[in-house]
């Protein structure tokens, strides 16, 4: 039995309407992979910034190596040996990487110094990274090197990993494994949060539940199946979504060797995408965050303006034609970004009806809104999507973000498209709004219309998808029929040699 | 412990008290200003805010005055709060003020001395041009090279100023008294005369376009696509791009509203109280404007109350002056301090404080 | 021949001279903003500092008190912005627009009895032979002693921010203030002491033109000084020596101006004094059209209201 090396005593913090932990407690052993399972809004963050020292708990303590342990601030656990790689918000695109490194640091040495043990310690780990280059250059894997890095280079005693694997390709999770798994054996104690019931199974040694806020079980995840962790986790059996086979019909959304600039200077711009897109058909578009997903979306909605030739659209040329005049068209989009992008944060629910709705609804008559028949619009999506909310005059922000993505999602299939063009439909949002979203988006495909799903999240795909291909910077793989792909497959896609594999398949 | 806590959504009585707790405070502070000034503090607040309108000596004649005074800053203030609204942030009002005047102006020194009906209108149609032009060049340098369009028409104040002092010396000098700057006097000259139109009540010609614009904006705002997408891009702009808004567009439409409103400002004074071209024609109009813009909530039924509480304190500080020697720069400090306390109050608007304990476990 | 007149050494004096106000408004500026906060109250803060400046130095007879108290009054008013759009999350553009207009308004206010009154002295500084080179003596040798500090002001801030760690920590927290607060910095209080920076290095731009430049104390007499500063900004890239390199451009152009209309140029005074804003508009054009450089170098959060939700 290894020794105790962090333990959390009925740890409780509540916000104003909510209480994101309560009464949590649990113990990581000295060298173990220890895993934090739980659905999005568990309290999963809560309870590792309260460990981290972002934020101080009301009720409970925590004990380190058998001292009491309250940090006050995230220097202060730095010091103790605690280190966190973040799944957001924690690097500088403007800073070169030794600088990101020294920012994440205590004490650390002149810059010269630095970049070279940068150098030793990322070779060492199989990370390979260069001190001198900016950030804001680096691809999602290379960014997080730089996080790992930063907290290896420290020496910790705990490394805690906020949802790592979720930038990264197959074959970058498992080089990342194999560092988890070194760094364990060296003594490091890993934390690592996730809600990828495969992944740890594979990797952890134990695993803590959270549902609710609260604690629901510790137990080994590799005596446990997936989908009895996956019950723990819900609290409820899930059933995936039902996907009637159909008959596919004509072409509805054709690209053709389109390559675009992208809009913002750390951007992906686009390179020779080639696809089609048939009524009834499902396609799935897989890659790492980053490799021109938003770039996609925004030249297929309109944001993003074209050669006109180069997209059709049930065979009229779209390419130069904005948002508007493609939804009156036909076509539909739901962006990543639900806050600020497919909704004004700020602006009430019938408002966030308009932003979309107004072109194809004739909610506006030479220019003067109908404002009646926006409400009207806005409870509809409501009302047949399940979005929990007290009114539409509610404003975006408010509604948690299972109900914003349904009522954003809602919106769009309420249009009646031909096609429908979503990033990440299901990010960040609850399992049960997940599984609503993607059985309407199949019931839409079951009517006619196109459907393409952007995802970084494989299950879904998998689930959803009748055709499969995958972004890389920027250039989009030979589309194939996702029945019969393995993960292995689509990995090797995902990182760009999808079709020279398979090209290499056919010449021998 | 105090801490601030973000509002689920904005608190819609503070929106709305805010304002009128800022003047409160404000005359506080001004008064505490004046006697620091060695002035009675009562004398000269109720001197600034209530004697314009409620006196019997000055009353038959400042309250007149208080239409002149207000309607170009509501002219102007409802034309800026439509691209502030939308995070476009036309500040050169004054620029435009006094481009609008100059070329009102000019049309009328260019008809001098014929007679015709159509010579107003033509000065109307030309001081909106006028003040639309300067706009235009902020829009057009920010969707052309995305310049900055605060700098730029900012910058564009002082040239326009240095364009009105060459006209007030040059071209626009009156020929019939040499040696004074200064144009032909345009009350005397009844073709291109804004004179009052109902006596004794300041109601000029200004005040009824202030008013159109305001229900114009007004319906804009609420009523129709684009006031939805100037809201839209303000406070979202990735989800207006989605919602097929063009960013270049909108700047061009909203700066080009506000030139033109500021443009007509001028050119109504030009032709009525300010009666002439000369050096010192500007008077602030422009800026005080952006504080009155603020002060109505970048709302059109405000921006007429704020309007007129501001152009309150201009006839005030007029008679502060007159009455207890109020030196003049003291109304420009007391609306600065306005908007202050406006800004500071708003943050209950969108959190809330909340006192805690000493929750460091 | 008209520029035949202009002596090209008292023109570089001169030059060196009408830039320095500038340049240090904008050094300050330029560390505000690489904190991620835009304060368009330069203006507010420099004519500020040109009157307390004024006052107090008129009153000690001393110009080196001036210039300290020209700080701390560009320093109040920056207090000021900091309160609101730090603790109170005001809108950046609204507070510093009305920190400029209540700047003018209170300087007017408290110069309304130093009109007309001639300051005391700034001695040059004597720096021997140097001085009595040929053409260099008198271009660069011959001045008061703000020059040169100013010109080690920027090269410290060019140190401060490439090479020191407190200047990366406000790199970082004007990059991405939401990644500077997960690590454990405290964004506010970078932001703060950044803006106070910024309004000293104002009020010293202030009082350097009302007690050196000017030598008197005229209402609103910065007439848009600092919202050339904060174009010298961009125009900078904000890169502290580009900063220089702009704010010695323009003092060359205005300088050169000045110099037109004293040699009786036939074109009238008011289209030669708007050159100078005209030449900021243009070399805004010229900086913002290359797009990609220029805003590559744009700190991430600038004007991006901070509120940690944790």
């Amino acid at each position: 039995m290894r020794a105790t090396l962090l333990r959390l005593e009925g740890l409780t913090k509540a916000y104003p309407g909510v209480v994101a932990n309560d009464d949590v407690s649990f113990q990581i052993a000295e060298g173990q992979v220890h895993a934090l399972l739980g659905e999005n809004g568990a309290g999963k963050s809560t309870l590792v910034k309260m460990i981290y020292g972002l934020v101080q708990p009301d009720k409970g303590q925590m004990t380190l190596r058998g001292q009491p342990f309250a940090p006050s601030q995230p220097s202060e656990a730095r010091r103790n040996g605690v280190a966190m790689v973040f799944q957001h918000f924690s690097l500088f695109d403007a800073l070169d990487v030794a600088e990101n490194v020294a920012l994440g640091m205590e004490n650390p040495p002149p810059l010269r110094d630095l970049a070279a043990r940068i150098r030793s310690v990322s070779e060492e780990y199989g990370l390979p990274l260069d001190p001198s280059r900016l950030v804001g250059e680096l691809s999602a894997g290379e960014r997080q090197r730089v996080e790992i890095v930063r907290c290896l280079l420290q020496e910790p005693k705990l490394l805690i990993m906020d949802e790592p694997t979720s930038v990264l390709t197959p074959q970058e999770v498992e080089i990342l494994f194999r560092t988890l798994r070194q760094l364990s054996a060296e003594g490091t104690a890993i934390l690592y949060i996730s809600h990828k019931l495969e992944e740890i199974r594979a990797l952890c040694d134990e695993a803590t539940i959270l549902r609710g806020g609260k604690k629901v079980a510790t137990c080994d995840p590799r005596q446990k199946s997936a989908s009895e962790l996956a019950e723990l986790m819900v609290g409820q059996v899930l059933t995936p979504p039902e996907k009637p086979p159909r008959p596919m019909g004509d072409v509805v959304l054709q690209v053709e060797n389109l390559s675009l600039r992208s809009n913002n200077p750390f951007g992906t711009s686009l390179k020779d995408i080639s696809f089609s897109l048939r009524a009834g058909e499902v396609l799935g578009i897989a890659g790492v965050a980053g490799n021109g997903q938003d770039e996609l979306l925004l030249m297929l909605s309109g944001e993003l303006l074209a050669p006109s030739a180069q997209v059709t659209l049930k065979g009229l040329p779209v390419g130069h034609l904005g948002p508007n005049a493609r939804r009156q068209i036909g076509l539909a989009s739901a962006p990543e970004e639900r806050l600020g992008h497919a909704a004004a944060p700020d602006m009430s629910l019938t408002e966030n009806a308009l932003l979309s709705g107004v072109a194809r609804k004739g909610l506006a008559r030479r220019g003067f809104i109908d404002w009646p028949g926006t409400e009207r619009f806005a409870q509809e999506v409501i009302t047949r999507f399940d979005v929990r909310t007290p009114g539409t005059h509610v404003l975006a922000r408010a509604l948690s973000g299972g109900n914003l993505q349904k009522f954003v999602i809602g919106r769009e299939i309420e249009l009646n498209p031909d096609v429908i063009v979503v990033n990440q439909p299901t990010w960040g949002v609850d399992a049960s709004a997940a599984a609503t979203i993607r059985q309407a988006l199949l019931d839409l495909a079951g009517k006619g219309a196109g459907v393409v799903v952007i995802s970084q999240d494989l299950d879904e795909l998998l689930e959803v998808a009748d055709s499969f291909a995958a972004l890389n910077e920027g250039r989009l793989s030979r589309v194939r029929p996702a029945k019969g792909l393995t993960v292995e497959e689509i990995g090797l896609m995902m990182g760009g040699a999808g079709d020279m594999h398979v090209a290499h398949e056919a010449s021998a | 412990m105090i801490r601030l806590e973000k509002r689920k959504e904005p608190s819609k009585f503070w929106r709305i008290a805010n304002p009128f707790l800022a003047v409160l405070l404000t005359m506080l502070a001004g008064g505490i200003m004046f006697a620091m000034l060695g002035k009675d503090p009562i004398t000269a607040i109720r001197l600034i805010f209530f004697d314009p309108i409620f006196s019997d000596t000055f009353g038959s004649y400042s309250r007149p005055q208080l239409l002149i005074k207000s309607a170009p800053l509501i002219l102007i203030a409802v034309g800026l709060a439509i691209g502030f609204k939308a995070n476009i942030w036309n500040i050169g009002a004054e620029g435009q003020y006094i481009m609008g005047a100059l070329f009102g102006a000019g049309v009328a020194l260019a008809f001098f001395p014929q007679p015709g009906w159509y010579i107003f209108p033509l000065m109307i149609i030309a001081g909106a041009f006028g003040g639309f032009l300067w706009a235009m060049i902020p829009a057009i340098l920010k969707t052309r090279f995305n310049t900055n369009e605060i700098l730029v028409s900012l910058l564009l104040v002082y040239v326009a100023e240095r364009i009105l002092a060459a006209m007030s010396l040059g071209l626009m000098r009156n020929p019939d008294i040499p040696g004074f700057p200064g144009s032909r006097d345009l009350r005397r000259y009844e073709a291109a005369y804004n004179s009052e139109l109902i006596a004794n009540t300041g109601i000029h010609w200004g005040v009824v376009a202030a008013l159109i614009a305001v229900i114009f904006a007004y319906v804009m705002m609420t009523r129709h696509m684009l006031g939805y997408h100037v809201r839209l891009a303000g406070q979202a702009p990735r989800a207006a791009r989605f919602g097929g808004v063009t960013p270049a567009r909108l700047v061009v439409v909203c700066l080009g509203i506000s030139g033109a409103l500021a443009g007509l400002a001028g050119m109504f004074e030009v032709s009525g109280p300010g009666g002439q071209v000369r050096i010192e024609f500007a008077s602030g109009y422009g800026f005080t404007a952006i504080i009155v813009a603020f002060l109505g909530r970048l709302n059109p039924v405000g921006i007429v109350l704020a309007g007129l509480l501001l152009g309150l304190t201009y006839i005030g500080g007029e008679l502060g002056q007159m009455m207890l020697q109020l030196p003049s720069a003291s109304i420009q400090v007391f609306q600065g301090m306005l908007l202050f306390f406006l800004l500071a109050l708003d943050f209950q608007t969108n959190f809330r404080l909340r006192l805690t304990k000493g929750a460091r476990a | 021949m008209i520029l035949g007149s202009i002596n090209p050494a008292v023109l570089m004096a001169a030059l060196m001279v009408a830039a320095t106000p500038l340049l240090l408004a904008a050094i300050g500026e330029l560390v505000v903003e690489k904190s991620g906060v835009l304060n368009l109250g330069v203006e507010g803060m420099m004519i500020m500092g040109a009157v307390t400046g004024f006052m107090i130095a008129v009153n000690t007879g001393s110009p080196l008190v001036g210039f300290v108290g020209a700080a701390l009054g560009g320093m109040v008013l920056a207090l000021l912005f900091a309160f609101l759009t730090q603790a109170l999350m005001t809108n950046h553009v609204a507070s510093g627009l009305a920190l400029t207009l209540f700047g003018l308004g209170l300087s007017a206010l408290l110069g309304q009895k130093y009109v007309g009154i001639t300051p005391p002295r700034t001695p040059k500084l004597d720096l021997g032979p140097l001085s009595d080179i040929p053409f260099l003596g008198r271009a660069l040798f011959s001045h008061d002693i703000v020059v040169y500090l100013t010109i080690a002001l920027v090269a410290a801030v060019w140190w401060f921010l490439k090479y020191s760690r407190a200047g990366m920590i406000l790199r970082a927290v004007g990059e991405n203030h939401d990644a500077a607060h997960a690590l454990g910095y405290h964004v506010k209080r970078v932001r703060v002491l950044a803006i106070l920076f910024g309004g000293a290095c104002a009020g010293l731009g202030g009082a350097y033109l009302s007690l050196i430049r000017v030598t008197q104390w005229t209402e609103g007499m910065t007439v848009g000084a600092g919202w050339i500063a904060l174009a010298l900004v961009v125009f900078a890239s904000w890169r502290p020596w580009r900063a220089m390199a702009g704010a010695y451009l323009f003092g060359g152009i205005v300088v050169l101006q000045l110099n037109l209309q004293a040699a009786g140029v036939r074109i009238p005074v008011e289209y030669l004094s708007m050159s100078p804003y005209l030449i900021t508009i243009l070399v805004l054009v010229l900086i913002s059209s290359g797009k990609a450089r220029g805003s590559l170098n744009a700190p991430g959060s600038l004007n991006r209201p901070f509120h940690a939700s944790s």
